[in-house]
This record gives structure tokens, C-alpha cells and sequence, in this order.
């Protein structure tokens, strides 16, 4: 995870084993997931697979918050795009690929449109911004009943089948076989993501969070820096979205609401926005807590306010980057960098 | 059509009042503070719920309703700014937003768990009640009541900023609190007292519309986005900018269910974004109050 980088410091064998425990343990995540409809199902299944698509989520979310360091309140927006143009699709043309192809490519061309005014901006102007276009996009969504069903939301969208090249059309109606869709999706998601931010690409966007004036007078392009960060960002969430079309078979309002915009942002924080897995663990804890949560009490908003409070006052590095810190100090030695330090550090000018 | 045109100016007018009163308590907080509160919105839904208790279980008059209200929700500001947002000055301003937003959600539930699911509306206040013609149609003396205290509250801020000596001390503090601190002045006591007569304010605007409107725990959600829009149009910070947006965004929002009743929502984002583009620093942003 985290040692690669620092690794390179070290010397002989320590670096090729450090180098290979992640991989063997991010090899068995893997295998797990993918091997887990042996052992679980119905309702573990599609537990699963919601987690695994706000992850993806969030994921989108923090590639621009946790790296280039711009807060969004409006990705719920590209969300909902993906999820309402992958039941469009999929309701006219069952072919499951063909609406996620679709929702990316629509929620990829609102990101283009958004981030194209909202990248000139920084801080509070780009939260407040991303904020806007994000109920613009909300209000299109509860007003255009013709296009979106308005309130009662888009229902009836189909669990169409996967058509391959070379493979004939395999039936996604068994949660199985759809549960197995989704995590084969989000694992090739998440490395290519990894692949991004360990790319000269991911190198700039962390310094544009550290310094965007020296980035500037680097002759660096920082607003196409960080508006092809926002369409990345825009497309995986829009994928997250193309993903909850069919495994709820409807799409609410809701889905553009700034309360969904809320869950990524949660769940990076709870998971360590500084860190590369930590949206992945927030999403798993956020989504643990939302259960337990509601299955006690009605008043999960109080709960997760509370969570937020004490996370920004007390554990702004969440729980992974809580666990590195820990880590780092019971093994002493060269200190492994973080993939991002402290997302927020320094950003004040 | 003329008459029809200046009486939905009116209706206009009287709603962005509302508008100024929270807005003018979040760009004054944001103006010296530094802290642009989420939470704004849900000490407005606080003032209404207090203003609703006081008027209908403990039947006092409406005048100390509001007065009341506004005490209550300026002590809850105080604990607020002195327990919670102290602690994140010095860090980026998205973990301040991430911490008001909590407390958005806090308040929310908290509201629900007190109050439980009520709607009722009180009754009006006898002196305010009625309707005088304007323009030939019936116009609520409410709503002019409510532009005579939209504007009592804006003389009110220019006399306490620019003529009081607690105006000079939280002048100074807002352009430079370590110079401020350094001549002996208790920053972090100015900075409270600022937060809590923002609070007070917004629990004014609350409190105002009990008459007229239902109290419901998603109030603050929904003045607080249109204030954010009206602040960032006016310029973070200047409270002449956000007495001009909130005009502005009232009047968009009057006309804007008379002319395209479908898109009315969306308008107030538009001219947002529209202005950003145009000048990204609002109307009269630059220079904080």
C-alpha cells in the first residue's frame, strides 16, 4: 500500500519484501471478493455490492479532494447522471454494457461542462460552486417528471445481460452473477486509479494541493491539470452510479441530492482522505454503521454528524492513516511516505 | 401586466428579507471569523422551533417570542464557536465545512428528536394580521412588516459596526486579529460574540416566519444553500454585498415562479454562476466589512 514509495529508499531485500506484502495482501482481497458468492449470498451479496459501488464512489470523490486537494459538495450530480442515463439505456437497449458505457460517458461530459467552471476556482468557491451545479442538477432531476419520473423516481430498469465479444450473453438476473459484475469492475477501476496517482499525472495534482504557485511557475497548466482530474473524478462517479441503476432495478431523486454528495465525502474521511485505500475502508465502515445504525434508531443523520465531528476535531487522518501512523511508530527505520501527506496541510495561503 | 409586475416585486421584496437576515449573519461570521458556517441554516430552523414553543406551549406574546428565540439560539452559538469551531481555525477551510456540516446533520435529528413531527402554524399575531391594498390587490401587512424589520436590521448593523465601539474592536479584529490581540483586545471573546449576533440573527429570520410558514426539520437545509448562493453573489464577507444579493435572489425567485415555474429552482444557481464567471469574487467582494 503505502510502502512503495519509500521503499525505494531502503535498501536490498527489505525493499523487494516490503514491496511484495502489499501486493500478496491486496492479492487475497481479491481472490476473496471474487470467491465470496461461494459462501455468501442474497442479502450479503448485494450488501457487498453497495459497498463496493460507494467505494467507487468515493474513490472518484477523493481522487479530487484527497489529491488535488479541492473539496466537492456536488458529485452527487455525476452520480445520479450515470445511474438515470444507465436506466434510460437499459430500459430501451438491455445490454448491461452498453448503459455503463453510456452513464461513464455521460456523467464524463456534465464533468467536462461543471469542472469547466468550477476549476478556476479554489476552497470555499469550489465547494460552494460544486455545491450549486450539484442541486442544478438536482432540481432538473425533481422537476423533468417526463425524462425522470420525478419524485417516484425511474423504475423498472433491467438487470439486463452482459454481452462480450466472443462470450454469448450472460444472464445478471442472479444477484450472483451481478454481484461478481460489480467487484470485477470496481478491482479494474481501482487499479487503474492507482496506476493515475502513481503517475507523473497523480504527481502534479499532489503538488498542486501542496503549492499551485510554484506548480505554476513550473509552467504547469494547473486549470487543465485540475479539470481532467475533475472529469476523472466525474467518470468514476458516474460509473458508481451506471452501477446502482440495476442492482436496485430504480433511481430516485435522491441520488442528486447534497446528502449523497455527503456519503463520499464521509466515507474518504472516515477511511483517511490522505491515503489511496482510505476511501475503500470508509466506504465499508460508512455503510457497516449506516446498517447497525438503522437498525436501532431512526436517527442515523445524528449519528454520522457526530462521527463527522469527532473524526474533523480528533482523526483527521481516519482510520487508515491513523493505522500507518501507528505502524510507523512501532517499526522504527527509514519512514515510509504516505502516498499523499495530510491532504489539508499547507493548503492555507 | 404593469400592476401584476410590481406586486410580485413586492411578494419578492418581502421573501428576500428572510434571505438578508441569515445571510447577514453568515458573511458578517464569515467576514471576521474566517469560518463559513454550514450550520447557519439550522440555527435559523432553531430560532423558528424555539420561537414556535415559545408562542404556542408557553403562550408568550410574539415580540418576546422572537426576542427570546434569538437569546436562546445566540447561547447556543456561543458554546458552538467557543467548544467546536474554535479548535479548526488554523486548519483549510474544507475541514470547517466538513465540521458546520456535521452539525447540520446533529441538528437536524435533534430538532425531530425534541420536537417531534409538528407542522402547525401558530396563530398571527393580532396586530400584524390582515391585508392592506397595494396596486388595487390585497397585500399582507406581514410581509410589510417584515421589510420594516429587514431594513431595521441592516440600519441596525451599519450603527452597532460603524458607530459602537464594539463595531471599531470587531473591525479591528476581522482585518488583523494578531495586530488586534497585540493592542489588547480579547480576540476570542469578539470572535464569540460575533458568532453568537450572527446566530441571533438567523434565528431572527427563523422566528419571523413562524407566522406564515410550517416549521419542519428541513428548513435549515433549504435557506442555507439559497444563503450561501446570496453571500457568494454579494462577495464572502461584505455585508452591503449580501443585502444587495439577497434583493437580488428574492426578486429572482418571485419572478421566477411567475415567468418559468419549472426551472424556478434552478435560477438563483445560474445567476450564482454566471456572476463567478463574470467576477469570481462576487459583486462586491475584495474587501471584507
Amino acid at each position: 500500500m503505502s510502502g512503495s514509495a519509500g521503499s525505494r529508499a531502503a535498501v536490498g531485500g527489505a525493499s523487494a519484501a516490503s514491496r511484495a506484502w502489499p501486493l500478496a495482501a491486496w492479492a487475497v482481497v481479491v481472490a476473496g471478493l471474487l470467491l465470496f458468492p461461494l459462501v455468501g449470498r442474497g442479502f450479503a451479496l448485494f450488501f457487498l455490492a453497495r459497498i463496493a459501488i460507494l467505494a467507487l464512489f468515493a474513490m472518484g470523490f477523493n481522487l479530487l479532494f484527497g489529491y488535488a486537494g479541492l473539496l466537492s459538495f456536488g458529485h452527487a450530480a455525476f452520480y445520479s447522471a450515470g445511474a438515470y442515463t444507465a436506466g434510460f439505456i437499459l430500459k430501451a437497449y438491455p445490454s448491461l454494457l452498453a448503459g455503463v458505457v453510456g452513464g461513464v460517458v455521460v456523467a464524463s461530459l456534465l464533468g467536462l461542462v461543471i469542472g469547466f467552471f468550477c476549476v478556476r476556482h479554489i476552497d470555499i468557491y469550489f465547494a460552494m460552486l460544486t455545491l450549486a451545479f450539484g442541486m442544478l442538477v438536482f432540481s432538473l432531476v425533481w422537476k423533468w417528471v417526463a425524462l425522470t419520473g420525478g419524485d417516484n423516481g425511474f423504475i423498472g430498469i433491467p438487470r439486463a445481460p452482459l454481452v462480450l465479444p466472443g462470450v454469448g450473453p450472460v444472464s445478471m438476473t442472479p444477484i450472483g452473477h451481478y454481484y461478481e459484475f460489480v467487484m470485477a469492475v470496481t478491482i479494474l477501476t481501482v487499479a487503474g486509479l492507482w496506476r493515475i496517482v502513481q503517475s507523473p499525472f497523480g504527481l502534479v495534482l499532489r503538488a498542486l494541493r501542496e503549492n499551485p504557485e510554484r506548480v505554476e511557475f513550473a509552467g504547469i497548466p494547473m486549470r487543465r491539470y485540475r479539470l481532467t482530474a475533475f472529469v476523472l473524478s466525474a467518470a468514476v462517479a458516474g460509473l458508481a452510479g451506471t452501477l446502482l441503476a440495476p442492482l436496485e432495478n430504480t433511481v430516485g431523486p435522491e441520488t442528486a441530492h447534497w446528502a449523497t454528495s455527503g456519503e463520499p465525502v464521509l466515507a474518504s474521511l472516515l477511511g483517511g482522505a490522505s491515503t489511496f485505500t482510505g476511501p475503500i475502508v470508509g466506504a465499508v465502515l460508512l455503510e457497516l454503521i449506516k446498517e447497525v445504525v438503522e437498525r436501532h434508531t431512526q436517527y442515523w443523520l445524528l449519528a454520522m454528524g457526530t462521527v463527522l465531528v469527532i473524526l474533523v476535531l480528533g482523526f483527521r487522518g481516519g482510520v487508515v492513516g491513523g493505522l500507518g501512523a501507528l505502524l510507523r511508530r512501532l517499526r522504527p527505520g527509514p519512514t515510509p511516505q504516505a502516498a499523499p501527506a495530510d491532504p489539508p496541510a499547507a493548503t492555507e495561503p | 401586466m404593469l400592476g401584476t409586475l410590481l406586486f410580485q416585486g413586492l411578494v419578492g421584496l418581502s421573501g428576500a428579507m428572510y434571505l438578508w437576515l441569515v445571510s447577514a449573519g453568515l458573511t458578517l461570521i464569515f467576514g471576521v471569523l474566517r469560518v463559513l458556517n454550514f450550520a447557519h441554516g439550522s440555527l435559523y430552523m432553531l430560532g423558528a422551533y424555539l420561537a414556535l414553543t415559545l408562542v404556542t406551549s408557553l403562550h408568550q406574546p410574539f415580540w418576546s417570542a422572537l426576542l427570546l428565540g434569538a437569546a436562546g439560539v445566540a447561547a447556543v452559538g456561543v458554546v458552538l464557536e467557543r467548544v467546536f469551531i474554535r479548535p479548526v481555525y488554523r486548519l483549510p477551510i474544507a475541514y470547517q465545512l466538513l465540521l458546520t456540516f456535521g452539525f447540520v446533520l446533529i441538528f437536524d435529528d435533534l430538532v425531530k428528536i425534541v420536537w417531534g413531527p409538528i407542522y402547525q402554524v401558530p396563530p398571527m399575531p393580532p396586530s400584524l394580521g390582515g391585508a392592506v391594498l397595494v396596486l388595487g390587490r390585497p397585500y399582507p401587512v406581514y410581509n410589510l412588516f417584515i421589510m420594516g424589520a429587514g431594513a431595521a436590521v441592516a440600519l441596525l448593523l451599519w450603527a452597532v459596526l460603524d458607530l459602537t465601539r464594539w463595531g471599531k474592536l470587531v473591525r479591528a479584529a476581522s482585518s488583523d486579529r494578531e495586530m488586534a490581540a497585540a493592542v489588547g483586545i480579547n480576540v476570542p471573546w469578539v470572535f464569540a460574540e460575533v458568532f453568537a449576533f450572527g446566530a441571533a440573527l438567523a434565528a431572527l429570520g427563523g422566528a419571523l416566519t413562524v407566522p406564515v410558514q410550517t416549521v419542519s426539520p428541513g428548513m435549515g437545509e433549504g435557506i442555507i444553500i439559497t444563503a450561501f448562493i446570496v453571500v457568494v453573489i454579494g462577495g464572502l464577507g461584505n455585508l452591503w454585498g449580501a443585502f444587495v444579493g439577497a434583493l437580488l435572489i428574492g426578486l429572482l425567485q418571485a419572478y421566477g415562479t411567475l415567468f418559468v415555474p419549472v426551472f424556478d429552482l434552478a435560477l438563483a444557481f445560474i445567476v450564482m454562476a454566471l456572476v463567478l464567471i463574470w467576477r469570481p469574487e462576487g459583486l462586491f467582494g475584495g474587501r471584507p466589512a
